[in-house]
């Protein structure tokens, strides 16, 4: 529950104009700095007193970041600053990219999608309470899960991927990016590197103080689309306590190539089960060369949830993803 | 933020920085009185410390306010406490309820979760700015709401006033469902949703009227 205090604690605010000062800050600024975009999770952190950052580097300003664009080689570039509401409303996001579209319909409410950002919300933190309440857990650097433990009130969290934090990745983009196969574009002074959406997120095995790839001095500048997925058949759906606000508790986003009634290729990714968005490898081979019918519906579900292990109050996570699975791939059938 | 971000800003931005890289060119230190950062490869790190300049002009309502803001500020926190602005309300203060809400570059978005130091050079509105300056004449959506009578205890009301104002805006003629999506960022305790939503197809109908 969250608690009015009066102000966030005091930080000295800088807002660069270009991408360029920001990164020499970050790097010049370490530890102390801290990335600003749409401000929906900074704020939380700061106003509960558990983040402190001395230096806030606000990147509203720097212009280049926002907007969205035909990139070269076909295919969409999304700028990480752009708000969620104008990826919605983009007409060739609508178009050729639906399945992104809905996606970040999905995110909270209006008031946060018209603020947040396309980057902020595939590099916000875990909304796992203990982390977020300052419980010394091992993401915070400390040396136990307290979400895990056997008394824990964990029906929000993990049913596979864990290693050691049982805590999962909120972004309802994240698996529409993987199952299009965007590229993240990340920016450090050194340059820009490039990773497929799927590497982007990383687990607790990687880093367990990170969700994803960035360090601190590190920016997310650009999102790549490609074309290949472009108009492709999509199924997405998130499943949540409220109509709105809430983060899904299970979300699934599949793209399909078909030909005919046939299943050329599939993308298909899972959020809210674990401290990254799964991409289902597994089950695309499975269903490709398919029909999509209702037997390769079935063995798909089952699939998708090998190997989940349930937490006490969690265990419905687990017929739940098996359903979502199911319904993406009847989707086309 | 594209399309919500306004023009004016970004070419204040560049021209202040343009500025700030000929005095530093010209070998002056400029670090009292910088409004962006200008870059700490050319002041160094220790530039970073108290840039941001506390003396801001904010569009409010139509209005240029001066007001001394502090970097951690939030813009309900500026409106209410500096500006004398309770109409935006702070129910949450975790962009979870929507009495916050107000219009920045005509955009409905929290003020309890952005940093007034983000707003300069965009147009606030209020909850306030809403009726005729000079005849006080109710706005659609605010005489909408005197009509349907859609509020118990209306603590939500500015809030919702708010997000009914960009809806209509953008779509004078909303279904309801539609309606139930737009308000969807705004929350009742009374539960007095059913209401609410009838505020809002009135205020279609005077939109539609006007």
């Amino acid at each position: 529950m969250a608690i009015v205090k009066d102000m966030i604690p005091a930080f000295d605010l800088v807002q660069p104009a270009s991408i360029g000062d920001a990164l020499e800050i970050l790097a010049d600024n370490g530890e102390e700095a801290w990335v600003l975009a749409g401000g929906l999770d900074s704020f939380d952190w700061f106003k509960d007193r558990v983040k402190r950052p001395s230096i806030v580097v606000d990147l509203g300003g720097i212009s280049d970041l926002s907007g969205i664009s035909d990139a070269g080689p076909g295919g969409i570039e999304i700028g990480s600053m752009t708000s969620l509401t104008e990826v919605v409303n983009h007409p060739r996001v609508q178009s050729e990219y639906p399945l992104l579209a809905e996606a970040a319909e999905h995110v909270a409410t209006p008031q946060i999608r018209n603020q947040g950002t396309l980057g902020g919300n595939v590099a916000q933190d875990t909304r796992c309470w203990y982390y977020r309440s300052g419980w010394p857990c091992y993401r915070a650097g400390g040396n136990t899960c307290y979400a895990g433990a056997p008394e824990a009130m964990n029906r929000e969290h993990a049913i596979m991927g864990r290693s050691r934090c049982v805590a999962v990745n909120p972004s309802d983009t994240a698996p529409a990016l993987i199952a299009l196969d965007a590229k993240m574009i990340v920016e450090d002074t050194g340059g820009p590197n490039t990773f497929d959406a799927e590497d982007f997120f990383i687990g607790p095995s990687i880093d367990i103080e990170r969700m994803t790839v960035m360090k601190r001095d590190n920016l997310l500048t650009r999102i790549y689309i490609p074309p290949f997925w472009a108009n492709a058949s999509h199924y997405y759906e998130k499943v949540r306590d409220r109509g709105s606000w809430d983060f899904s508790l299970v979300s699934v986003a599949a793209a399909f190539q078909m030909s005919g009634s046939t299943i050329e290729d599939a993308r298909i990714a899972v959020n809210g089960v674990a401290p990254y968005p799964v991409r289902l490898d597994a089950v695309e081979s499975l269903v490709r060369g398919t029909s999509g019918d209702e037997a390769t519906q079935d063995a798909a579900g089952d699939l998708a949830v090998e190997g989940a292990v349930a937490l006490k109050y969690n265990d419905y996570k687990i017929p739940m993803m098996r359903n979502l699975v199911r319904r993406a791939v009847r989707s086309v059938a | 933020m594209g399309e919500v971000e306004s023009v004016g800003l970004l070419e204040q931005k560049h021209s202040r920085r343009t500025f700030i890289k000929g005095v530093v060119a010209a070998g002056a230190t400029v670090a009292s009185a910088n409004y962006m950062l200008n870059g700490t490869s050319v002041l160094g790190a220790a530039a970073v410390q108290s840039q941001t300049e506390r003396m801001i002009t904010l569009n409010v309502n139509g209005q240029q306010r001066r007001v001394d803001v502090l970097p951690n500020e939030t813009l309900a926190m500026t409106l209410r406490y500096k500006l004398n602005l309770t109409g935006t309300k702070l129910g949450c203060d975790r962009a979870e309820c929507g009495a916050c809400t107000l219009l920045i570059d005509g955009v409905n978005q929290y003020g309890c979760s952005i940093l007034t130091h983000s707003v300069r050079g965009r147009e606030v509105t209020t909850v306030e700015g809403l009726e005729d300056p000079d005849t006080g004449e109710l706005s659609l959506v605010q005489q909408a709401v005197m009509d349907e009578g859609g509020f118990q205890c209306a603590f939500c009301a500015p809030g919702f006033i708010m997000s009914m104002t960009a809806l209509i805006e953008q779509n004078p003629n909303p279904t309801r469902a539609e309606a139930a999506h737009a308000l969807s960022g705004n929350l009742c305790r009374c539960a007095d949703y059913d209401k609410i939503l009838n505020c809002a197809m009135r205020a279609g109908e005077l939109a539609q009227n006007a």
